[in-house]
């Protein structure tokens, strides 16, 4: 390797391999496109289900759904996440990419699947929505885009496990441990390799057998498609917590106030958490409740604990971190005179406490086993993954955007108060958006359903208590306002990669 | 730092703050823990823990012949519909099959408070989502599973059984009812 492809970072002091800065850039940016094309989808589900707009005829909003879906849960995180782990593989360790031109295979394999699962979705042959539970069947490219998108994903993280072990073995890095940040990604890493082995398990049969060629049994394919797709979530919870760790010492300066104990927590995602995606199957037939309580309950919460230590540990060390800067004043001066116009900060501190109050106790309650029968499918897990996937890891990752512009783009931030503002606009968003979503469903507002004032002409409508329609309200002005901080978050991360002034 | 090489010894001990937050959090799971199987004696509403494998033509089968011998007849012997589906009394203590598919829930089951039913819920084509309103009790209707649940009706009064798996695109029309009477 040539000493020439490296740049010295200026605020940062790391050297950034030229190679894995382009696929770093190049993820990133695509990360960003996909997450236009689902917000725009986002706008258009949620101007749909607000019963005082219902925008979309039934056919296209269900279209439109699979696409948020699958652009927003897939594509947008995994695309981000594969440019976080080159830079917590490379950039954080001044070591090179191992193998650039693998990147970029696997890059091309990715972005070729979600073209293609994209295509097939909006020429409306494959209206499945993002489960795709058989025997509905969607065209076999639909599943082929989705495999090809797995298999670029998974190359993409073996490339980054290549990358330590060649940071290791050259020499760059002789440290016995990772940092923490990178031992975090190493976490998601290895979630992420066992979770894409199992979307391969499921979609290759599904393929098969949506091309004749084999028979598919629907329960079987909940049990092993929840192990593809929760445990996606899995990689965003390890990747989301690492950002947070990332952006504590970005911002803040945080340290972590024992390591032991956060990266314990994380060895505790990866041993625990596949066995959580079965809370999906609470209420499917099957399954004993033994299994159901042993598997969800028992287990689960060893995973859960793995959150608690993290929900002290990085609130803990940001606290330690702005008291030692002199606010130690009364218990929360050091809050109040925390760098809130920092999007990096404000996008933290929302992420950690719209995942923390909002996501993980609302994820705990209703994967209990007897709760799950009045939680199943109905908007209040809809109200719970927004608050985990979009109000946790989406903000999270759009903090961190704000130090990946200048670090790996070299550029600096346009619009500095427009993004001041960004993650307020879309945090508390989300907070309304989560909040109506799980309010109406505590009354049985099902999700993804098209109409819920008349159920599409059916004579046997009925009314729901007026509060639902209140709660679908909140959501609609939450949807409206995360949209406008994600509207914000698009222009000027491609505004600045596109325009910005340089760094240095 | 987090994004830097850590201390050479990074096996610390725990300091006593994060000690105490660590114990009360595993005194939390396992109040959650417990609760679980105990819901299971101390609680009203639970899983059902019997499910059988069918072919989606046995269980429409099992549901023509129980349709058959309970719908409800009125004075000129002619069957009692709603909107078209038939209305059945199954007998208290025995079975009832609901039948899920594209985009209906039939038969409309007349239920009797405080009398204990078997009630059957299988799908003969997609997946569905049973979800009865208003009280919001929520099963996966899928195809080639029999699910037998258990319920004793506690209050009287029309309830309406929606669809909350996506089931093509008449989804959202796909309503039902259950009538329990005093």
């Amino acid at each position: 390797m040539s000493e020439q492809k490296f740049r010295t970072c200026t605020i940062t002091g790391l050297k950034v391999h030229g190679p894995a800065e382009s696929l770093i850039k190049a993820n990133i940016i695509t990360a960003v496109i996909f997450i236009a094309i689902g917000g725009i989808a986002a706008l258009l589900v949620a101007l749909t289900r607000w019963p005082a707009v219902h925008l979309l005829p039934a056919h296209w909003f269900y279209r439109i759904l699979t696409a948020h879906g699958l652009d927003m849960l897939i594509v947008w995180i995994i695309f981000f996440e594969i440019g976080a782990l080159y830079l917590g593989g490379a950039v954080l360790l001044n070591a090179r990419l191992a193998a650039p031109r693998v990147g970029w295979l696997a890059y091309i394999l990715m972005l070729g699947g979600a073209v293609l699962t994209n295509i097939m979705v909006l020429s409306g042959t494959s209206d499945v929505l993002f489960t795709s539970y058989p025997p509905l069947m969607a065209h076999p490219l639909y599943y082929l885009g989705i495999i090809l998108f797995a298999v670029g994903a998974l190359i993409g993280v073996l490339l980054f496990f290549a990358t330590l072990y060649k940071a290791r073995k050259e020499g760059v890095y002789t440290h016995a441990s990772f940092p923490l940040v990178t031992f975090g990604f190493i976490a998601a890493g290895m979630i992420a390799i066992y979770t894409l082995v199992h979307g391969a398990g499921i979609f290759i049969p599904t393929l098969l057998w949506s091309m004749g060629l084999m028979n598919m049994n629907p329960s079987a394919y909940r049990l092993v498609f929840w192990a593809l797709g929760h445990s996606t979530q899995q990689i965003n919870v390890a990747a989301m917590i690492s950002v947070w760790y990332l952006l504590g010492t970005l911002t803040v300066g945080m340290k972590p106030i024992n390591e032991k104990l956060c990266r314990t927590a994380f060895v505790l995602y990866i041993l625990i958490i596949s066995v959580a995606s079965e809370h999906h199957l609470l209420v499917d037939p099957v399954f004993s409740n033994a299994h159901k309580i042993w598997n969800t309950g028992y287990i689960v919460h060893l995973a859960v604990l793995g959150s608690m230590i993290h929900a002290l540990a990085v609130p803990a060390g940001i606290e330690v971190a702005l008291r030692k800067k002199g606010y130690t004043n009364g218990l929360f001066e050091w809050l109040k005179k925390a760098p809130w116009g920092n999007p990096g900060f404000s996008a933290m501190a929302f992420s950690i406490f719209i995942f923390g109050f909002l996501a993980g106790i609302s994820g705990v309650v209703f994967g209990s086993e007897a709760v799950n029968i009045t939680a199943h499918n109905t908007w209040r897990i809809t109200g719970h993954f927004h608050a985990t996937v979009v109000g946790g890891t989406t903000l999270a990752f759009m903090g961190v955007t704000y130090y990946i512009l200048p670090i790996v783009f070299n550029r600096q931030i346009i619009a500095k108060n427009w993004a001041s503002l960004q993650p307020w606009l879309f945090g508390i968003g989300l907070i309304l958006l989560s909040g109506g979503m799980m309010s109406a469903g505590v009354y049985g507002v099902p999700r993804r359903h098209w109409d819920i004032v008349s159920f599409g002409g059916s004579p046997f409508a009925f009314t729901w208590d007026p509060t639902v329609y209140m709660w679908m309200t909140v959501m609609g002005i939450g949807a409206l306002t995360a949209v406008a901080g994600g509207v914000l978050y698009v222009w000027i991360t491609l505004g600045t990669a596109w325009k910005g002034k340089p760094v240095a | 730092m987090s994004i830097y090489a850590p201390d050479k010894v990074w096996w610390k001990p725990i300091d006593r703050e994060e000690k105490i937050w660590f114990v009360l959090a595993i005194i939390w799971m396992l109040v959650s823990f417990f609760f679980m199987p105990l819901w299971h004696v101390i609680g009203k509403q639970n899983q059902s823990d019997e499910s059988y494998r069918v072919t989606t033509d046995q269980y429409a089968e099992l549901a023509g012949k129980f349709r058959d011998k309970y719908v409800v007849k009125d004075e000129k012997g002619e069957e009692v519909t709603i909107n078209g589906v038939a209305v059945v009394h199954p007998p208290p203590g025995g079975d009832a099959y609901i039948v899920a598919r594209m985009w209906s829930w039939q038969p409309i089951l007349e239920l009797e408070k405080g009398k204990t039913y078997r009630v059957h819920i299988s799908s003969v084509d997609l997946q569905h989502g049973f979800s009865l309103y208003p009280l919001n009790i929520n099963f996966m209707a899928i195809p080639g599973q029999d699910y037998v649940i258990t319920m004793t009706p506690t209050s009287s009064g029309e309830f309406s059984i929606l669809c909350n798996e996506y089931c093509g695109l008449g989804h959202h029309t796909m309503v039902g009812k259950m009538i329990v009477k005093d």
